[in-house]
């Protein structure tokens, strides 16, 4: 008898312990993407500089010099990590399966 | 006159909805990796990408408005402001637990599907015209496929499928956004008739 419940907490503790890893992961997940996002970003600033016209802004009008691609790519990958994923990841962590 | 000298180039535009789009597609696939139930833990989330379609497809009526190179332009730009208000507010719906049956997720595909057809019939030169030209029959032909997505999501909300396919649509979409160019070759073809690329 005693032999069965070890064996049924035994599995419990399995499948509580495969959950756990289950949330850890997708927590990992939820606050990878942003710094995933900064880094295509940057990638992209360091093959295609000129995309960035603040590094020679000589002679640039105002539209040129507001649309940056890539530091929009970077900045929304950081404002994600920085806004939204703690509270997804802590969420995850604590809340239904 | 005025108009013309405040006027951004189409290019801009397209990145700055890009932007859009990566924020949206960020958002989706988030709420993919951990789940619809968790991502409704805090109420406000749930009004996060759909208020942001919304806030689009209000965003689209000034293109609509000032980028006048054609009739089918001012057409595509309209349905596009149209199916994202539709969208957004049938998803706001939803969040807000207003609209309770699953088949409002149609609309997103009705969205899809219509944003796709929109770039498809308002561009009419071939795939290597320029890139642009590439870039609007890619953005039509990924729309219109991806519009399954939301359709399987409406019939089969749980589906993990679904959902990631949703959510990647968008980040592909800003991808080929961000690609865009009002005037560069595309592997190396560009028509005469396209102009002179600009920089």
């Amino acid at each position: 008898m005693s032999a069965d419940i070890a064996h049924k907490l035994e599995r419990n503790l399995e499948i509580h312990d495969a959950a756990a890893r289950g949330r850890l992961r997708r927590a990992r997940i939820v606050l990878t993407l942003g710094p995933l996002t900064s880094a295509v970003g940057v990638g992209w600033a360091v093959l295609q500089p000129w995309r960035l016209t603040l590094l020679h802004p000589h002679g640039q009008g105002f539209y040129w010099l507001f649309a940056e691609p890539p530091l929009y790519v970077a900045l929304v990958g950081v404002l994600f990590r920085w806004l939204l994923a703690p509270g997804i990841a802590a969420d995850v962590l604590e809340g239904p399966e | 006159m005025i108009l013309a000298g405040i006027k951004p180039q189409a290019e801009f535009v397209h990145w700055w909805f890009a932007t859009g789009f990566l924020i949206l597609g960020l958002l989706l696939v988030s709420e993919a990796v951990v789940g619809h139930d968790v991502w409704a833990m805090r109420p406000w989330r749930r009004y996060l990408w759909p208020s942001f379609a919304f806030l689009m497809g209000v965003l689209m009526f000034p293109v609509m408005t000032f980028f006048t190179n054609s009739t089918i332009h001012m057409i595509a730009h309209g349905s596009w402001a149209q199916v994202l208000l539709l969208t957004g507010g049938a998803e706001l719906g939803l969040a807000r637990g207003k609209l309770h049956s699953q088949y409002w997720r149609l609309c997103s595909a009705l969205g899809l599907a219509v944003s796709g057809a929109a770039f498809l019939v308002h561009e009419q030169n071939g795939w290597l015209f320029a890139r642009a030209a590439f870039l609007h029959h890619l953005a039509g032909w990924t729309l219109l496929v991806a519009a399954l997505f939301p359709l399987l999501q409406a019939f089969r909300p749980r589906s993990l499928t679904a959902a990631y396919g949703f959510g990647f649509t968008f980040l592909v979409l800003a991808v080929i956004l961000y690609s865009d160019r009002d005037i560069a070759p595309i592997f190396g073809h560009l028509s005469y008739y396209a102009g002179v690329p600009h920089r």
